[in-house]
């Protein structure tokens, strides 16, 4: 039988977090059998796995190793754990019980890649879980998994802990760089990609925390076996975070292909009795929203792709027959107003004109037209920026208007009609400056 | 009446324009602001001490403004502009250049705030889940109590015990009406904040993951 869980199997067992509980488990077996495989091997194996990334792009990670360049110079592994998208809180329960499951992936992925320096820049938010993964790199550099010369294997490694402050657009992997380098976290224009030059102008590795996470088991089961899980285009195990409107929230290991009525409703157990499901966000609350008829999507990469949404973060977000359309989309356009970095004139006028429009129909004072400036708003942000941040609101908004334009129209007509008889109160500036 | 007339009035800034900008403008006639003098900025050996231990972490010392703001922060209360003043003497960087990372990340605070901060995340899954009243009840519990700041959040990653807070860096959740005052009472009385509720307690959803003799919290919806 193929396995289902291979992050989070008794992931509750105590002690699991300290490195003897890790060991006790087999823990750094892997690290062991890497170091007795020749380094191009290691990368190939991950190849063979058909790992994609967990942090939201899906890009497949042996691809992305194998673009770093070859032969001695300064190269950099940084682990993306800002896991801010919001949703999404897979990373912080793998960090807080397993840390040194990521922290043997980091280890193996260095070795692969000839990098003698890594970090992992972790939401300032997330204080426990730094403590705690703090505590275990102490821990595997006094047993000598980090360090020089680990375990006789030639290779060296310096791994650094780097706490955030709060910035959603630091986990975007170019934001995340400037920051790291002690900047303002804004993104940077790609090309040239990380792999080529990225922290501080070197060839950059960035990482999701899942991504690294499941280096140590791919090596141990070998890429081949791992890529039987799974479907074909999305092979292994996922880590899925679901919240809002259903039953039994939290983090569940499911594997790729999975119907996702079988998550929301077997595993997390639906909205409460009585309720339906309204929408529901299959991949953080920047993936285009779906619908009740969408339940029985597969739930990999490919086919939420072709369902017109998309696996992202692996977050899902449910909500119920209780909320408004209006509610969510305003919601929504509050986070990406107040995260723009500001540097990208469409992102930072759209996300705010967008909130500004979607409180004017609350007010009464839109009309329908204003849905189709709000949609046409929304294509003109798409692949106009630096990063997708405005992309990353442009997307469950626009699928909003499209999906729920008779229910926001009859929103703009009933507010309208209570704004005729009540007074309109002054309008309010949307985001008032230096609010949060 | 068309739709025009019905709109009221765009209200604008004083300088006449909708968006608020600068009120002041910069004073050119100063001179611009040089990264510290040593032998004149005083800086708390402690502090010192602990941004030069950041700075030796990174090949390049700069990657440790974040880390130094929030030594600097935790050391002061708050970015006043005498810790940044402290942490350009140490980094020997400008202080304008410091204002301005500072100024980008929501952890840092450029004027003076309470000793407590609880951030009640506002976020969409934690705001379906009555986050928006649970604010408004933190704000008006925490009303009166200089000591506790009391902020909405965007999404703190831990939607699964949605509505939550940070308080102290302490997440706890689900929360209902009624733990509002108890956090007060909590913070003031100098005690762990609601421990039945503190995520660090709490079993993983999956039940894969899950282990007999668990001793912490259940998951949410699971309990019993
Ligand atoms: C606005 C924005 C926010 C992002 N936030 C995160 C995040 O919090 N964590 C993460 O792993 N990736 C995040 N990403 C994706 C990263 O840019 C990057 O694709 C990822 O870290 C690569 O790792 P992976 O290939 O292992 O998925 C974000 C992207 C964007 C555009
Ligand atoms: S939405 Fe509140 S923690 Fe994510």
């Amino acid at each position: 039988m193929t396995p289902t869980h291979l992050l989070f199997d008794r992931i509750d067992e105590p002690g699991l977090n300290t490195l003897q509980g890790y060991e006790k488990r087999g823990g750094y077996s892997a690290l062991r059998k890497a170091f007795a495989i020749p380094q191009a091997a290691i990368v190939e194996e991950i190849s063979a796995s058909g790992l994609r990334g967990r942090g939201g792009a899906g890009f497949k990670m042996g691809q992305k190793a194998s673009f770093l360049p070859k032969g001695e110079m300064a190269k950099y592994l940084v682990c993306n754990a800002d896991e801010s998208e919001p949703g999404t809180f897979k990373d912080r329960e793998l960090m807080q019980k397993c840390p040194h499951m990521l922290i043997e992936g980091m280890i193996i992925t260095t070795f692969a890649t000839g990098i003698n320096h890594a970090f992992i820049y972790i939401r300032g938010e997330y204080e426990l879980q730094a403590d705690i993964l703090e505590a275990a790199i102490a821990e595997a550099e006094a047993a000598g998994f980090i360090g020089e010369n680990i375990l006789g294997s030639g290779h060296s490694l310096k791994l650094v802990l780097h706490r955030g402050a709060g910035a959603y657009i630091c986990g975007e992997e170019t934001g995340l760089l400037d920051s790291l380098e002690g900047k303002r976290g804004n993104p940077r224009l790609k090309p040239p990609f990380p792999a080529i030059e990225g922290l501080y102008a070197g060839p950059t590795l960035v990482n999701n925390v899942e991504t690294l996470a499941t280096v140590p088991t791919i090596i141990n089961m070998g890429g081949a076996e791992y890529a039987k899980i799974g479907t074909e285009g999305s092979t292994g195990t996922k880590l899925v975070s679901v919240s809002g409107d259903v039953q039994r929230p939290g983090n569940y290991e499911i594997v790729l292909g999975t119907s996702s009525r079988e998550i929301i409703f077997d595993l997390c157990g639906g909205p409460k009795p009585g309720r339906t499901v309204k929408m529901w966000f299959p991949g953080g609350s920047s993936s285009p929203v779906l619908l009740e008829e969408d339940l029985d999507v597969a739930y990999d990469f490919d086919t939420l792709a072709k369902a017109g949404s998309m696996l992202g973060s692996g977050a899902i977000i449910v909500v119920d027959d209780t909320h408004s359309a209006l509610e969510v989309a305003q919601k929504l356009t509050k986070f990406y107003a107040h995260e723009s970095c500001g540097k990208c004139v469409p992102c930072r006028e759209g996300t705010n004109w967008t909130h500004k429009m979607l409180a004017r129909i609350e007010s009464g004072e839109a009309t329908p037209m204003d849905l189709d400036i709000l949609a046409s708003v929304q294509t003109q942000i798409i692949g106009n920026c630096l990063c997708v941040l405005g992309d990353a609101m442009a997307m469950p908004v626009g699928s909003i208007v499209a999906k729920f334009r008779d229910e926001l129209e009859a929103e703009i007509e009933a507010a309208s009609e209570r704004a005729n008889t009540v007074p309109v109160a002054p309008v309010q500036d949307a985001i008032p400056v230096g609010a949060h | 009446m068309s739709y025009f007339d019905k709109r009221p009035p765009v209200k604008r800034y004083e300088h006449g324009s909708r968006v608020p900008g600068w009120d002041e403008a910069v004073d050119l006639t100063k001179p611009p602001a040089t990264v510290p003098d040593p032998a004149l900025t005083p800086v708390p050996a402690e502090l010192r001490e602990k941004i030069e231990a950041a700075m030796a972490l990174y090949p390049d010392s700069k990657s440790a403004s974040i880390p130094a703001l929030h030594l600097a922060q935790q050391h002061h209360g708050w970015c006043s502009p005498e810790a940044i003043e402290q942490v350009a003497c140490v980094m020997q960087l400008t202080p304008a250049y410091l204002t301005s990372v500072a100024s980008f990340y929501d952890m840092f605070a450029l004027t003076p705030k309470p000793k407590h901060d609880v951030y009640v995340c506002t976020n969409i899954s934690c705001s379906l889940l009555g986050a928006d009243e649970f604010y408004e009840q933190m704000c008006a519990s925490a009303h009166g109590h200089e000591d506790i700041g009391v902020r909405g959040f965007e999404c703190l990653g831990a939607c699964d015990i949605g509505p939550m807070a940070s308080v102290n860096g302490e997440y706890v959740g689900p929360l209902n009406l009624f733990d509002a005052q108890l956090i007060v009472e909590d913070l003031e009385a100098g005690r762990p904040v609601l421990e039945h509720k503190q995520l660090r307690n709490r079993a993983v959803a999956d039940p894969q993951g899950r282990v007999a003799d668990w001793t912490g919290i259940d998951p949410v919806g699971q309990e019993g």
